[in-house]
């Protein structure tokens, strides 16, 4: 029997075939903007953050208390049972030491390199972790299970967002 | 249900830019796989095709965009997309298509086109973290893999040493498949020396920025038999959704694709995967995760899978190889197109038309896996032959 092809089409363009002038591209820039409403749950955990502190909410079925807040739970599929503050302070999960910016671009000669975590708050239940950052620390002494507590804006400063904490340090 | 069989398969080359449109690159693919079992678009009865995130391309919709280039003109044409999932999903979604008695015969089409997106694809996927909670941070994509790189190395004491083991495997795979985007080897060496992106993530450990497509034609049994005397059977099929918060599961283990491997398993009549796969195509867009998803897929013991890996068991010449296509490292990574180019690997290797890196000792039954969304959801196909 006769062997078939496999593959096809695919036609590789080099940097050189861009700019020959020979393949012509059409360019276009989108500038989309947003604003999100921002729930039920959340108005209410950004409202608390504005006050520096972290609310949680409880759902006493299935026996957590769960951050980010929210409306209901999704394992039972029942409203949540009531708000809970927990603590600003935290176990480090995992963490990163990023070079890129957003966009893939790299940060400069001088830049700090950015250092998310995963960190689960003191109060909340067992592994209800949330990305963060992490501040006041040297890259290279960050530690799995490091404990860490939040660093608050300024009151005057803070808007109701999550960046209302700057980050978390060692503690 | 009734069975279902891939009779065809065709891709294009994976390529960081491709002189073809979205559209044409589809086409080319499809065109492939219907010559490939000597069908024409006129013997095809619907058509499932997939396509990631529509901001790559800036086209809106851009399904109903492709569905020419994946012979969707006046069939019954539907678009699955999940993600980096979509790939192996969209075939989930042909399979149900033939099963449910509906059609005979589909088209599975992925088609991904990154390079389109100016400056750079990864800067879309800041949109796909939660508008409230997380994107003021400012993310990158690869923090989340770097969060549970690190988790997943710390969890199990291995080192990033450990999981670049995986590029050299997987990229010396890609080096004979004529679809890859790759030219050459790369050493242990050359990985760990690879620009440190997100620390443990260095640049070798990921997977690169691709255009192409890939495509398979199902086949009821009786169109199948008529079709092909080698006629590759989807066994099983799996697919779950874990939650987008995604902070709230402990990263160091693939949830969610443990329990799509299950279903897949139990579909197929498998009851000890690990002895009974003989080929894997474990969805690699990052070095880790291939081990990662080795253990969501049953195929390895958690915490054993470099030990396995070191001692050649994945090697194409091994117990049991791991992405003999080469992988999204090997072969490219045009998001959709990635997962369903691994269905045509194993369409290829159980029928033994896999050239230079057919796998040896006639091959019988083959996994495939894609893994997207926020780090969500898994979808797994089992293929016998
Ligand atoms: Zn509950």
């Amino acid at each position: 029997m006769q062997e078939k092809v496999h593959v096809s089409g695919g036609t590789a363009l080099s940097e050189q075939d861009v700019h020959s002038g020979e393949i012509f591209m059409t360019e276009d820039s989108l500038d989309c903007a947003f604003a999100w409403d921002t729930g039920v749950a959340i108005n209410r955990y950004l409202t608390e953050l504005k006050n520096g502190r972290i609310i949680a909410t409880e759902c006493r079925h299935c026996n957590r208390i769960m951050l980010p807040p929210r409306l209901f739970c999704e394992l039972c599929f029942k409203p949540s049972s009531g708000w809970v503050y927990i603590n600003d302070t935290g176990v480090v999960n995992t963490f990163s030491i990023c070079h890129v910016h957003w966009d893939a671009s790299r940060i400069k000669e001088g830049e700090k390199p950015y250092l998310p975590a995963v960190i689960e708050i003191d109060g909340a239940s067992a592994g209800m972790g949330i990305m963060q950052l992490l501040g006041e620390v040297e890259p290279e002494k960050i530690k799995f299970g490091m404990k860490v507590k939040a660093v608050w804006k300024p009151e005057n400063e803070r808007t109701g967002s999550i960046t209302d904490i700057k980050y978390f340090k060692p503690i | 249900m009734r069975k279902v069989a891939i009779v065809g398969a065709g891709m294009t080359k994976f390529v960081r830019r491709a002189l073809e449109t979205p559209k044409e690159l589809a086409y080319e693919a499809t065109k492939t796989a219907l010559d490939s079992c000597d069908l024409r678009l006129e013997d095809i009865d619907c058509v499932a095709h997939g396509s990631a995130p529509d901001a790559f391309d800036g086209i809106h919709q851009k399904g109903e965009y492709l569905a020419d280039g994946c012979g969707g003109w006046n069939k019954p044409t539907m678009r699955v997309y999940v993600g980096g999932g979509t790939g192996v999903h969209a075939i989930i979604h042909g399979w149900h298509h033939i099963a449910s008695g509906m059609f005979d015969t589909c088209l599975v089409v992925c088609e991904e086109k990154m390079s389109s997106a100016m400056p750079h694809a990864q800067g879309f996927f800041l949109t796909i973290f939660d508008a409230i909670t997380e994107r003021s941070l400012h993310p990158n994509l690869l923090w989340i893999f770097a969060l549970e790189m690190n988790r997943y190395m710390q969890r199990y004491g291995y080192t990033k040493e450990d999981m670049a083991l995986v590029a050299v495997n997987n990229k010396r795979n890609g080096l004979k498949n004529p679809a890859s985007q790759f030219k050459d080897e790369v050493t242990v060496e050359d990985v760990l020396n690879s620009e440190i992106m997100a620390y443990p993530v260095s640049r070798l450990d990921v997977s690169p920025v691709s255009d192409g497509a890939a495509a398979i034609v199902l086949a009821a049994e009786p169109v199948a038999r008529r079709l092909t005397d080698k006629p590759i059977w989807i066994e099983g099929v799996g697919w779950t959704l874990d939650t987008a918060y995604w902070g709230t599961r402990d990263l160091y283990y693939p949830r969610y694709l443990d329990k799509a491997a299950r279903m897949a398993y139990e579909m197929a009549g498998i009851r000890e995967p690990a002895k009974q796969i003989n080929i894997a195509e474990p969805y690699d867009p990052f070095g880790y995760k291939a081990l990662h998803h080795m253990e969501g897929l049953q195929l390895s013991p958690r915490g054993k899978t470099v030990e396995l890996l070191r001692d050649g068991h994945f090697a194409l010449d091994g117990n049991l190889p791991m992405c003999p296509s080469g992988g999204l490292l090997g072969v490219g990574n045009p998001i959709a197109a990635a997962g369903t180019m691994k269905v045509c690997e194993l369409f290829w290797q159980l029928r033994g038309e896999a050239g230079e890196r057919q796998v040896p000792g006639n091959p019988r039954l083959g996994v495939a896996q894609a893994w997207g969304d926020l780090m969500q959801v898994s979808s797994v196909v089992v293929v016998g032959n």
